[in-house]
């Protein structure tokens, strides 16, 4: 899979080309963590360059900067040979610079075409031009062979329609300088194999393309040159024909991947903590079964959309299911809320802490006692604050949570202190079943391999962990066996420590005529 | 999770769903099931008079609901609207009564005067980042104040301009077509209606008004100054509380500095009733003119029915909450 027909090499006349983008020496910092040293990159025109790098590495950070959406703490930002300051999304595209981000940012209430001239509405005088409107917006979607009715409000559309709406927003800007953050972690098959299609032709214009993707037979496919960024800096770029995929993840992961090595324990005689048989709802979930034993890490892995979190939340109660049962030590239970799971001793701790997991505006104790409020109420309902008090200053110096104190402020706490939190929140609550949902996701680098530590300590004492998380370095480090879902079905389960093509292929195992492979696609 | 279960519902239902006529539907629904009740229920309800006498007591919480509606479309909220009117009408209470000055100048004066409080509401929400329901709340104190400062705390009449009252009194269709004597105030309830409706729908500051209640991050990303438009809203909502201001006064012949706190929740409650999202976003002003509607066909039909003015605030309060159930049953079903 790895060489096939490039369409177009790295331009290699660069004796008369000036870069499109050169960013040198950026510096960048967000309370507590800091994001960006010393990066840098450049663009040439009618080139695909991808940006790679684990969660955290810093390549949004980076790409937020270009695109006028961060300002920088230092460094330099060229555009066509001149020194440019972008400090608004505006500027950025008088400059001709379009970001697709990576969360959609669309108005879901507008139609597509009021979202791609969002802010550059065609007039008549003092009204909105809607013809015009609709038909620019058609016309565009013609260019990208995408049929769909400009007309529609975003909303009814699915995602991966949605995206390609942003895509035709991105493109209506006549940008020469395109950000694609991830544009195909919600895309089927034909769809990216058709963004791909887009892709070369914007390149044959002479457009410069920055992807960023964590997919390495993506990058293989469209890529022309590939930087690597890892803990906010600058690692190398190379071209992407001449590179094995084994040295750009190793670029990647750099010393991480080697540092400590996977210990399976033997678990084949301890008690079976979870079972799920035959779990339905809809195209969501579609007859998964598995079981966890106790001192277990179940990882759970699949691309964006195969289900993982579905099912994380079916187990928990969140959602209700259609089939299907769930046997916590052996015993089968009716989980119809959350609360109910947690009463089984179920933690879930989501991939959003923020929203789901973490009461932000509450302190530290009152988090970690936010489960088990009832074991510390006394007479009357008064609470009992000085056992909450201990509970929390027993999990901070468990856990090494760095706080100050146990009555700071949690959304104060830095990203794997946060995380740290919620996990305490579950311990307090007995839980011995934990399910993590991308657990390491928007924490610091240093930050990740304590939680990686944190969890393989839990697991030892015992408990069942199921490690849902889209980075396969992160599942592969910590899964004692590995189950993959794909579309909503487990396509396998597989021992700990498998290759990452073994898991790829399940990941990508589609119900449908067993696809091709996807490189003959692409022009 | 959120964006699966709402995604990919095509068709009749998504088209109906993102226009909100659905929920219009189901208000209007209301609307005529009350007039039907009422007209059953009693001889008089139907009479001309008492139909123009609907439509009149609708005109004031009318105009505030749609200036109201503005602004919750962003997914902001004004609860400065009721003594905003207040203020505007002692405005042009002191331009014409106390300066002596001409009808044009009042009419100008109080809504220049709601479009700069707007104005001074939006700065303070879009620059100052304080909070949409802390800002209004603010001002509605301090308008409510700067009424009594104004005034000197007593009311002021309009006898030095007599033709004050014709504002919402007097009825130009009525001096054409005198069997159609709507009264001026539901003309301009109508006018300012179809206007805002237009605004809402075909110009820009319209479609950023839903942009930024649907998603104010993806606007600002778009390079739209946000702030600048979010200003633009209050402002015109401002300039709208002017109008009311004016009818409110021209009914009353006299600018009354003491009323006006609890209009603005009656206005907020048409607004919800006639389908318009609280988080922004959605809503019709088709809508909100049907919201306020109810809530004057209702208290008109209950007196007219004899059911006491306290039970008529009980149903009104039922009413709401029946309305925005009714349309989370309706979410929930697509």
């Amino acid at each position: 899979m790895i060489n096939e027909q490039s369409p177009r090499r790295v331009p290699s006349d660069k004796g008369n080309s000036v870069p499109l983008v050169e960013m040198n020496g950026i510096y960048k910092s967000f309370p507590g963590v800091r994001a960006l040293t010393n990066a840098r990159f450049s663009l040439i025109a009618g080139e695909v360059h991808a940006l790679m790098g684990e969660n955290g590495a810093g390549k949004s950070t980076l790409m937020k900067i270009l695109s006028g959406v961060y300002s920088r703490d230092a460094g330099d930002v060229h555009i066509d040979g001149q020194l440019m300051e972008i400090t608004t999304p505006r500027d950025a595209q008088k400059l001709g610079i379009g970001i697709i981000h990576q969360e959609l940012a669309l108005m879901r209430d507008l139609t597509a075409a009021q979202n791609i001239f969002i802010g550059r509405e065609p007039r008549k005088g003092l009204l909105l031009d809607e013809q015009k409107l609709n038909a620019d917006a058609a016309a565009i979607f013609k260019s990208m062979n995408l049929m769909l009715d400009p007309r529609v409000p975003v909303e009814s559309l699915t995602i991966a329609k949605q995206q390609m709406v942003e895509i035709a927003k991105a493109l209506s800007y006549r940008s020469r300088i395109l950000i694609m953050d991830e544009p195909t972690a919600a895309l089927t098959e034909s769809e990216i194999a058709e963004l791909f299609t887009i892709i070369a032709h914007l390149k044959a214009d002479g457009v410069g393309v920055i992807y960023i993707s964590h997919k390495m037979d993506e990058i293989k496919r469209i890529s022309d040159r590939v930087t690597v960024m890892r803990d906010g800096e600058y690692v190398g770029t190379v071209l992407a024909a001449d590179t094995p995929i084994e040295t750009i993840i190793s670029m990647m992961v750099g010393r991480k991947l080697t540092d400590e090595a996977l210990v399976i324990p033997d678990t084949s005689n301890a008690e079976v903590a979870l079972e799920v048989r035959g779990l339905r709802r809809g195209k969501e979930i579609r007859d998964v079964g598995f079981s966890v034993r106790k001192g277990e890490i179940l990882g759970l892995a699949g691309l964006m959309g195969a289900g993982r979190t579905e099912v994380a939340r079916a187990i928990f109660g969140a959602d209700p299911i259609e089939a299907g049962e769930i046997l916590v030590r052996g015993k089968k239970l009716e989980i119809r809320r959350p609360q109910d799971a947690v009463r089984a001793g179920i933690g879930y701790l989501s991939e959003d802490r923020k929203q789901f997991g973490l009461a932000t505006g509450l302190d530290v104790r009152n988090n970690i006692a936010l489960a088990s409020l009832s074991r510390f109420t006394g007479a009357g309902g008064i609470l009992r604050d000085g056992e909450m008090r201990e509970a929390a200053e027993r999990f901070i110096r468990q856990l090494a949570i760095k706080t100050p104190s146990d009555t700071q402020e949690a959304r104060l706490l830095s990203g794997g202190n946060q995380q740290k939190v919620v996990i305490a929140k579950w311990l307090l609550r007995d839980c011995d079943i934990l399910i993590f949902d991308e657990p390491t996701r928007g924490i610091d680098v240093g930050a990740k391999s304590e939680i990686y530590k944190l969890l393989n300590a839990l697991a030892a004492q015992g408990r069942a962990i199921i490690v849902i998380s889209s980075e396969l370095p992160e599942i592969l480090r910590l899964s004692h066996r590995i189950a993959v879902m794909c579309e909503g079905r487990l396509t396998g389960i597989l021992p700990g420590g498998a290759g990452q093509e073994e898991i790829m292929r399940l990941a990508t195992q589609r119900e449908s005529a067993m696809a091709p492979e996807p490189n003959s696609k692409v022009a | 999770m959120a964006t699966t279960d709402t995604a990919a519902k095509p068709g009749l239902l998504a088209g109906i769903r993102g226009s909100g006529a659905y929920h219009k539907l189901l208000a209007f629904s209301g609307l005529i099931a009350l007039l039907v009740v009422f007209s059953l229920a009693s001889p008089n309800f139907l009479q001309t008079a008492n139909i123009l006498a609907i439509l009149q007591a609708t005109s004031v919480n009318g105009v505030l609901a749609i200036a109201a509606t503005l602004v919750i479309i962003t997914g902001g909220i004004d609860l400065s609207v009721g003594t905003l009117m207040t203020f505007c009408a002692v405005v042009a209470g002191v331009i014409l009564t106390y300066w002596g000055l001409p009808l044009p100048f009042g009419i100008l004066g109080a809504i220049l005067a709601g479009a700069a409080s707007g104005l001074v509401s939006g700065a303070v929400i879009a620059k100052l980042k304080v909070p949409p329901f802390i800002t209004t709340l603010g001002m509605m104190l301090i308008l409510k104040g700067l009424s009594l400062v104004i005034s000197g705390t007593k009311p002021i009449y309009f006898n030095g301009t007599p033709d004050f009252n014709q504002i919402s009194l007097g009825s130009i269709v009525g001096s054409v077509i005198p069997v159609m004597p709507i009264p001026n105030g539901v003309l301009i309830l109508f006018a300012v209606a179809v206007i805002a409706s237009f605004v809402l729908t075909r110009t820009a500051l319209g479609r950023y008004t839903f942009a930024l209640g649907s998603n104010e991050e993806a606007v600002r990303l778009s390079g739209v100054n946000v702030d600048r438009w979010k200003i633009a809203v209050y402002a015109s909502a401002g300039a709208v509380c002017g109008i009311a201001g004016l009818l409110i006064a021209s009914r009353l012949n006299s600018a009354q500095p003491a009323l006006g706190q609890g209009y603005e929740l009656d206005a907020i409650a048409a607004v919800v009733i006639g389908g318009t999202s609280l988080s922004g976003g959605r809503g019709t002003v088709l809508g909100t003119l049907i919201g306020a509607l109810i809530i004057s066909v209702l208290a008109n039909g209950l007196r007219i029915l004899s059911v006491a003015q306290e039970w008529q605030t009980v149903v009104t309060g039922l009413i709401i909450i029946v309305a925005v159930y009714a349309d989370i049953l309706r979410r929930r079903k697509l």
